[in-house]
């Protein structure tokens, strides 16, 4: 797998994360780096081996019980917010 | 599944079948949210129920709430769907102001719960069945309200975590009545199971609709999907909306683009959301802060145990202990309080008399007073006392309606008004024959006309004779004598 530059435009749009056109190709040559690396697992045969996206697994019994034990602490929640009035978080308009 | 012939669409160029597949999306009841201990309560001051997991805050970890678990399997066992004994939790990335993580977790190839069905009951009591794709536990985000300030959005996290469970339907329904069927049906089901209260105005049920159109026998159109919408109304509205909007684009020589639109319940119309052209690149993968959810068989079946009777089987124990319309039936048992209250009235009484008295007039005085059936001013016990009097030829069914109309007026039971207002039915054969007499000897002329043809002079004696006892006299004894009295 290797990723052309388009790829690295559109991979960095998703996330958020700004590169200037003129490192996407740069940025790219990292990425398949790290990817032919990894890709080194796709030599071992997994066939018949069930997907395992843990080690260990939930049971119910070490569920929480549906108790309320937090909030009222909207200071707390607003303490680090950029930008916050009338008890909400305020940011720039998003509108549909 | 095909439509019938009456549920096509006439277009110019022939006639299209309408696909509505449903996505359901319902507030699980719980107290706390899915995985952290803050509330869930509806209309709290903003903010107020967020803990730091919801905020998204760094080296927050979620863990995860045994009720809303178990809500999931119950509301799958009603929707007799499998239940997955091992599921697993994904982030789905995408990013909004009202989503401070940055991904929602959901359940994406691992739901908790698989294949169901839910019977839609529709008119001249016919059913059709609707597979239930699966069921999958996932988180709600905050609100946005942007009319507040005119640069700003203000951001509400406390919905931000609530549970949901995500229910998706086969594209099984064909017409926008069906889909309004499937909605009831649903929202009946998960509130006599106690799983979400249904509420679509307060946002706990809401619904995306899938819909295409296509010519019948041929392949699935190209969907388009009306996000968000909050009532049934407004579903089978957008509906109808969207299949017209569809066919005429096919008809003028155009194709269906593949996209999310809204619909404006104002100008009843469904328009296209800002094209998002990547939006629908959500990357899921099996979240790293959440072990696999494996269930435990013992509580699978302590659930199973503990479920009530539900809509489907109700409906059909009152149609054959009771002798009703499938009809009456369904709309008795669409909700649990009404199916009890019914219940109570019926037993050791005439069951179609009292599906009448419930349906017809404690509906009609619950519709006008804007009371559900919890807060009737009539108990299914005080109901039960006026059909006794009705039974037992005490009053008859004309002086109960007026009886009734004074129970909800004073709150007093139907035997205290009778006695009171001394509304007792005359069953006296001999005060009802002097009455008769009376009449006759009064009314000489109109014998005669009675006698030489004038049939319809009949309902002018019973009126009369009905006046002289008061409408006391009970109306089978005087028809009988009465007619008795006017052979010639």
């Amino acid at each position: 797998m290797s990723l052309d530059k388009a790829s690295v435009a559109r991979v960095a749009n998703l996330a958020r994360i700004k590169v200037p056109a003129d490192e996407l190709e740069a940025v790219g040559a990292e990425l398949n780096t790290i990817l032919h690396w990894i890709e080194q697992l796709s030599e071992v045969d997994t066939d018949g081996v069930e997907p395992m996206s843990s080690a260990a697994a939930t049971t119910l019994r070490v569920a929480r019980p549906d108790i309320v034990a937090d909030g009222d602490r909207v200071e707390d929640i607003l303490k680090n917010a950029p930008a916050a009035s009338l008890g909400f978080f305020t940011v720039p308009k998003v509108v549909e | 599944m095909t439509a019938r012939e009456d549920q096509l669409f006439e277009g110019r160029t022939g006639k299209w079948e309408v696909v509505i597949g449903l996505e359901v999306h319902a507030q699980v009841v719980s107290k706390s949210k899915l995985f952290s201990g803050a509330a869930t309560e509806f209309g709290a001051e903003p903010n107020t129920q967020v803990s730091p997991v919801d905020a998204g805050f760094p080296g927050m970890l979620p863990v995860i709430n045994q009720v809303c678990v178990e809500q999931a399997i119950r509301t799958g066992l009603g929707l007799n769907a499998q239940i997955n004994m091992v599921s697993v939790f994904d982030r789905k990335n995408y990013f909004y102001a009202d989503l401070p993580n940055g991904y929602q977790i959901s359940q994406f190839t691992q739901p908790i719960v698989g294949k169901g069905t839910i019977l839609l009951d529709l008119a001249h009591d016919e059913t059709r069945e609707v597979g239930i794709t699966r069921l999958h536990l996932e988180q709600d985000a905050g609100k946005s309200l942007h009319d507040q300030h005119p640069t700003l959005s203000f951001i509400d996290l406390n919905r931000a975590g609530v549970a949901l469970m995500e229910i998706v339907s086969e594209p099984d329904m064909r017409s926008a009545e069906e889909a309004g069927a499937y909605l009831k049906k649903l929202r009946s089901i998960l509130r006599y199971l106690g799983t979400c209260d249904g509420n679509m105005e307060e946002g706990s049920m809401r619904c995306d609709c899938n819909v295409s159109v296509r010519r019948v026998g041929d392949p699935l159109g190209t969907r388009c999907e009306i996000k968000n919408v909050n009532s049934i109304r407004f579903v089978q509205q957008a509906i109808e909306y969207e299949a017209r909007r569809q066919i005429e684009i096919i008809e003028d020589g155009g194709t269906i683009r593949q996209e999310t639109r809204l619909y404006d319940s104002g100008r009843g119309i469904t328009r296209s959301m800002r094209s998002k052209e990547e939006a629908h690149d959500y990357r899921y993968f099996p979240d790293p802060d959440l072990l696999p959810l494996v269930l435990d068989p013992v509580v699978v079946a302590r659930i199973k145990a503990s479920l009530p009777e539900l809509p489907d089987p109700k409906r059909q124990r009152f149609v054959n202990a009771f002798k009703l319309s499938p009809y009456d039936a369904g709309v008795l048992v669409a909700e649990q309080a009404i199916a009890d209250y019914f219940e109570q009235v019926a037993t050791g009484r005439d069951p179609k008399l009292a599906a009448n008295w419930v349906t017809g007039a404690l509906f009609g005085a619950l519709n006008r007073l804007g009371l559900g059936i919890e807060e009737s001013p009539i108990s299914a016990e005080t109901l039960g006392g006026l059909l006794d009097l009705i039974l037992d030829n005490t009053i008859s069914s004309n002086t109960a309606k007026d009886v009734f109309a004074d129970m909800v007026e004073t709150g007093k039971d139907a035997a205290t008004i009778v006695e009171e207002k001394g509304l007792r039915q005359v069953t006296d054969t001999g005060a009802i024959e002097a009455a008769i007499d009376a009449v006759i000897a009064a009314q000489a002329d109109k014998v005669a006309e009675y006698r030489s043809g004038k049939d319809k002079l009949f309902g002018f004696f019973v009126g009369q004779v009905m006046k002289a006892t008061g409408g006391k006299a009970n109306p089978v004894l005087l028809n009988d004598l009465l007619r008795q009295k006017l052979a010639p």
